[in-house]
């Protein structure tokens, strides 16, 4: 192998490995902008790889139909810290593994209350658990609206909403 | 199906093909000629990194797609070292008319087929990461077990100072770095588990919340095995390691700042004590302030090590072209500096940056990860890979003392890499959980709700 031939893989050979490096990055980049919690086909996916940033669309949402109170705050209990944006979507709690907070915890059921919005504000629906679902101090039995900033009590964890 | 396996089969490939490039370009330059048994071994490469994409694609199909490709790039880029390496050790003893050592590329290959193995086996077996929680403290007991296992009288044995071996016949292993997995697994369970007491109750010293006396056990039981580690078994890098997963561990689980404080100073503490107690310690530090002046004696190793980095310069001497071979333990210890030697700092950065990228996807996982055990066993795995990084490749370049630890996939040595391709596949399976966007085929936890007893009230 001649001097020169050498030089060249050399080199060929560092491009090739920054160039993995770079595929790397961009797959990463897509991942970021795109996360794979959405339930999206590879079609729609690939859709956005168009270089328009999509507006955002949670705070939109709130501001048009004044829906109080944007989050969802664990308090208490094994999750405490844990914040979901309320987006219009529907809140699943309870112990299954495809709830939207999955509440690990022994006296919580399974598919235990459902949160979603209703004319404006946050209804809270037991969805027949074991040991209630509790604003405050008394236990639910029809949906119920969540005001801001009341205690909503699932098994061991404390929830809220805040604004 | 968006679940990107097809973009991991085509970085698979990029990173084989950069292996099959680099070792004819080690052939080629040392005047080898195309390695003999190039297509076996690259075979088998291929054959096991095929597997493991199959068993990632059926077993846990929203993994992340970029953490295998990376950990089995950096294997590769090991076994091109290694098998550089082999061949300037049989160049050495020809000239010196000494016997031909046996290569070690071909073990480390076989350690890669085993932990490829072992990485299938998590996946296949490993359902759903959160029964690992189940075994927390049997997990943390047998992690303690394989502690000090080098310390027991027949099989323990002392390699260059350091007890950390096991050996059975022929057959010696590293029981540390297990350890280390059973320990961030029992640290995650037992952290999950009390870290509301550990982050609310606390007592005002000084105007810094500091928790109270008994909260402060586990974190004085793990600064004293830390310790123990380094007295009994003489390893610093080990200790140091444990140390820092399990006060990063604490400070993830609490978000309370002050756990970083007490750990900084417990460190010091106990780095004053190693400093003041133990002779090899201080010999290291003083030749992390001046390896110069011990150039021929215990510096020698880094002061080689530092002389290939400048060897290497920017665009390195090309694979095949440095001398890596004279520093000491250029395969395990002081593979970095080889490879620095050989791909200069641009291929050094891509590297670190591969590394940087496989710890980034770790901290994501954890971050996306829906429960509280898997998010702290998801971030103690990735602080694990930062933390020998780091402390290996400061080592090697002078950033910090010295001290023993393996590069993650790419060091010679069987525990070595068998341990980190289980971490890899407990993150991916952690992150196939978390990514997995349609849940609603897994069956919910049939275990009956535990009913609250009701109280009479008046």
């Amino acid at each position: 192998m001649s001097e020169l031939a050498l030089t060249l893989v050399r080199l060929a050979f560092l491009a090739l490995l920054w160039g993995f490096v770079l595929a790397t990055v961009l797959v990463l980049r897509r991942d970021i902008r795109q996360p794979a919690d959405a339930t999206s086909s590879g079609k729609t996916e690939k859709k956005s790889k168009g270089r328009q940033p999509k507006p955002p669309k949670p705070p939109k949402i709130s501001r048009k139909q004044k829906v109080r109170g944007n989050r969802l705050v664990v308090i208490d209990g094994p999750l405490v810290g844990t914040v979901i944006a309320l987006d219009g979507k529907q809140i699943t709690l309870g112990r299954a593994p495809d709830s939207t907070i999955i509440i690990d915890d022994d006296y919580a059921s399974s598919r235990h209350a459902r949160i979603y919005e209703s004319e404006g504000s946050w209804v809270v629906e037991d969805l027949g658990s074991t040991n209630g679902t509790w604003i405050d101090r008394s236990r639910i039995t029809t949906p119920t609206v969540l005001p801001v900033g009341a205690p909503l009590r699932i098994g061991r964890s404390t929830l809220q909403i805040q604004n | 199906m968006s679940n990107r396996r097809n973009v991991e089969l085509a970085l698979l490939v990029f990173a084989w093909v950069l292996g099959i490039l680099g070792t004819l370009q080690v052939g080629w330059s040392t005047g080898e000629g195309t390695p003999p048994r190039l297509w076996i071994t690259t075979g088998a490469v291929a054959l096991i990194a095929l597997a493991m994409h199959l068993v990632v694609r059926f077993r846990a199909a929203y993994a992340d797609p970029i953490m295998l490709p990376v950990g089995t790039l950096l294997t590769i880029f090991g076994l091109i070292m290694i098998y550089r390496l082999d061949v300037a050790d049989a160049r050495r003893a020809e000239l010196n008319g000494a016997p031909i050592p046996t290569p070690d590329v071909y073990s480390q290959l076989t350690w890669f087929a085993i932990a490829g193995i072992l990485f299938c086996g998590v996946l296949i077996l490993l359902r759903d990461h959160r029964r690992l929680q189940r075994y927390t403290f049997t997990f943390g007991l047998l992690g303690l077990f394989l502690m000090v296992l080098p310390l027991a009288p027949v099989i323990g044995t002392t390699v260059n100072g350091a007890t950390l071996w096991i050996r059975v016949g022929t057959f010696s292993f590293q029981p540390a770095e297990i350890a280390k997995i059973l320990l961030t697994i029992f640290f995650a369970g037992y952290l999950v588990k009390t870290r509301d007491s550990l982050a609310l109750v606390r007592t005002k010293v000084l105007g810094v919340g500091l928790p109270r006396a008994k909260d402060l056990g586990p974190i004085v039981i793990a600064w004293a095995i830390s310790l123990g580690v380094l007295v009994f078994q003489r390893d610093l890098g080990t200790s140091l390691l444990f140390f820092g997963l399990f006060v990063s561990m604490l400070y993830i689980a609490t978000q309370r700042r002050s756990w970083l404080f007490i750990g900084f100073f417990l460190f010091l503490g106990g780095a004053y004590f190693a400093y003041s107690t133990f002779g090899h310690v201080q010999a290291r530090v003083s030749v992390w302030i001046d390896p110069w002046t011990y150039a021929d004696t215990t510096g020698y190793q880094i002061v080689q090590s530092i002389y290939g980095l400048a060897n290497g310069g920017i665009l390195g001497a090309g694979l095949g072209q440095g001398f890596p071979d004279l520093v000491p333990f250029a395969s395990t210890d002081f593979i970095i500096s080889a490879l620095g030697e050989e791909l200069g700092i641009t291929g050094i950065f891509a590297i670190l940056l591969l590394y940087g990228i496989l710890i980034e996807r770790g901290l994501r996982t954890a971050i996306t990860c829906r429960d509280g055990f898997g998010q702290l066993l998801a971030a103690g795995l990735s602080i694990t890979f930062a933390l020998q990084v780091f402390v290996i490749v400061g080592g090697v370049t002078g950033l910090v003392p010295l001290t023993g630890l393996t590069t993650p996939f790419l060091s010679y040595g069987g525990s070595s890499l068998i341990a980190n391709w289980v971490i890899l596949a407990l993150l991916l399976r952690i992150s196939d959980r978390s990514r997995r966007p349609d849940l609603s085929k897994v069956s919910p936890d049939d275990a009956m709700t535990q009913v609250v007893p009701r109280l009479k009230q008046s």
